[in-house]
């Protein structure tokens, strides 16, 4: 068992081989499932990607629109009441409101499904219905950050000198806001969207268990308890990249979009 | 006229003191309604911790099967019984202490060590800042819950294993501030006058750099107090953070999951003290940060 395994080398020969089989795309096999581990994860990828996507598509949405009328009324009253939700949702433990949410929506109302991810067979509305929750769930920290950070980066470029010059010439207050204030407010905003879509991907750990719903996190969650190290050193080794890749692609975007950061000159 | 003079500086004096009260972070502070607020719900408990065993029965993990998922305000339990008929209410304020022993406690740890590496790292610069930031990258590459999780994989649950755990997930993040900070705090005169007038490094450090990143480290503790009663009560929820029967509002929330049908109390009681908590530490370290760096004020 020890040597199949390659227990009785040492730990340097050990994460040698690892790290080369890993670079072959050999991440091990997983003892619980006796799969591949790539294999496991590459089935559950696109399940997590189904939650994480539209959750953070519906939190951008619901963000953007809520920070920037919260900016442009600020000091009424619904920008009181939407910052201090914006507050609350930053704070909210997750797995709480998925509990919650099931209490009220599957238990008590009897309206969504609680657990699983539907079949595709019943038709996709069974997949939609059974997304709803946990979507839901995910996307509130999500919702909140944007809605915070959109009203704050909008504050600051409302008051600016270009924003000043674009209402003296007589353009229209709504085009003036969502076209050239939102432009010039979106670097902060797209720190923060891949920010929070890598952390989506983490906080799938929490939500999945919540939800029984079969992605990355539940696939982690299991492997822990059933201490499947080749298939946590996996997960994590892919949700790592991610991480860094989504970084990555942030920093690109946003030398893109802001022609004031430059990489190279080190300004 | 020399004792006109006088009065006058004496009154002029009065008014600097005055105004320097007024404006002292601890004045403008108790001005922001909103900080006060995350204040008050913060006192409130850390007082319920500290009082636990004058306040309760002092026996958080006494059994009553007979008096199971009682509920509210039944057979005088406040906030009703769990599965295994333990005052519920007594168990809350016993989970805060553990709360917010772990939070406080992970933000020590990674708020020494996280200043200590921010220091060295901002100061020395070359080869030294460069080792020690790519480390810190690295480390980052880890989403912090999963971190924290990987952590306790290889630890064990029990209390200090999970203050350990939060504790070293937050030491990148609170370096990468720290370092920031002494980048800008090192070109300022008064540090090139300090080399120039020979004082040693370690001295330079902690007596000149050290207490001007002070405000940025409070404000960001205060903020990640918050994410640690969090990251703990996630860990708890998952099994992994602190063991049962031991209250802490992670593990009372994993066993109101498990009751959810029979119990919803149990789950929607644990849950909302740490939502209170967590947005008191928010609403406090956002206030911190108007009053400490008034450019962040928005």
């Amino acid at each position: 068992m020890r040597e199949t395994m390659g227990l009785d080398e040492p730990m340097l020969i050990q994460y040698r081989d690892y790290m080369l089989n890993v670079l072959r795309g050999d991440f091990g096999k997983s003892y619980s499932y006796n799969k591949p581990v790539l294999e496991l994860i590459a089935g559950r990828i696109p399940n997590t990607l189904l939650l994480a996507l539209p959750a953070i598509g519906i939190a951008l949405l619901i963000g953007l629109v809520i920070g920037v009328l919260s900016a442009v009324n600020q000091g009424s009253w619904f920008d009181y009441v939407f910052m201090m939700l914006a507050l609350v949702g930053v704070s909210m433990p997750i797995f709480w409101m998925g509990l919650m949410l099931v209490l009220l929506f599957s238990v008590n109302l009897g309206w969504l499904p609680a657990i699983g991810m539907g079949s595709a067979a019943k038709g996709i509305g069974n997949v939609i219905r059974h997304m709803i929750l946990p979507c839901f769930c995910l996307s509130t920290i999500p919702t909140a950050t944007f809605a915070r950070i959109t009203r704050s980066s909008i504050l600051e470029s409302i008051h600016g000198d270009a924003i000043r010059a674009l209402r003296a010439r007589g353009i229209r207050e709504a085009i003036v806001v969502w076209k050239y204030a939102l432009k010039s407010a979106l670097p902060p905003i797209v720190t923060v969207l891949g920010l929070q879509l890598a952390s989506c991907f983490a906080g799938a750990i929490l939500t999945e268990t919540i939800f029984s719903w079969p992605g990355m996190g539940t696939l982690i969650v299991g492997a822990i308890d059933n201490r499947d190290y080749a298939l946590i050193q996996g997960a994590v080794l892919v949700i790592a990249l991610a991480f860094v890749v989504i970084n990555m692609i942030v920093d690109v975007v946003y030398m893109m979009i802001n022609p004031k950061v430059s990489y190279e000159g080190g300004k | 006229m020399e004792k006109k003079l006088g009065l006058d500086q004496q009154s002029q004096e009065e008014i600097v003191k005055r105004e320097r009260k007024a404006n002292s972070a601890w004045n403008k502070l108790k001005r922001n309604k909103t900080a006060m607020m995350g204040l008050v719900v913060i006192c409130i408990m850390v007082l319920g911790a500290l009082l636990a065993p004058v306040i309760t029965g002092g026996k958080p993990n006494e059994i009553h099967p007979v008096d199971a998922y009682l509920k509210f305000f039944e057979k005088g339990h406040i906030f009703g019984t769990d599965e295994f008929g333990r005052d519920l209410f007594t168990r809350i304020c016993y989970g805060a202490r553990v709360s917010l022993l772990v939070a406080v406690g992970a933000t020590i740890v990674g708020g020494f060590f996280g200043v200590a590496l921010g220091l060295i790292s901002g100061y020395a610069g070359g080869v030294i800042d460069s080792v020690i930031m790519r480390i810190m990258d690295g480390l980052l590459a880890f989403p912090f819950i999963l971190m924290s999780i990987i952590l306790m994989t290889v630890l064990g649950s029990g209390i200090f294993n999970v203050i350990l755990a939060i504790g070293i997930a937050e030491i990148p993040r609170f370096a990468r501030v720290v370092r920031g900070q002494v980048l800008i705090v090192k070109q300022e005169e008064y540090c090139n006058a300090g080399k120039v007038i020979g004082i040693s490094h370690p001295r330079m450090v902690i007596f000149h750099i050290l207490p001007n990143t002070v405000s940025e480290v409070i404000v960001y503790a205060t903020l990640n107090i918050a994410s640690a009663i969090i990251s703990e009560a996630s860990l708890s929820f998952l099994g992994l953070g602190i063991e049962l029967p031991t209250a802490s509002w992670g593990s009372i929330l994993r066993s109101g999951r498990d009751c959810l049908n029979t119990a919803p109390h149990i789950a929607a009681i644990s849950g909302l003290f740490i939502l209170l908590t967590v947005i008191g530490f928010n609403l406090l370290g956002d206030g911190i940060r108007d009053v400490l760096d008034p450019k962040m004020k928005k």
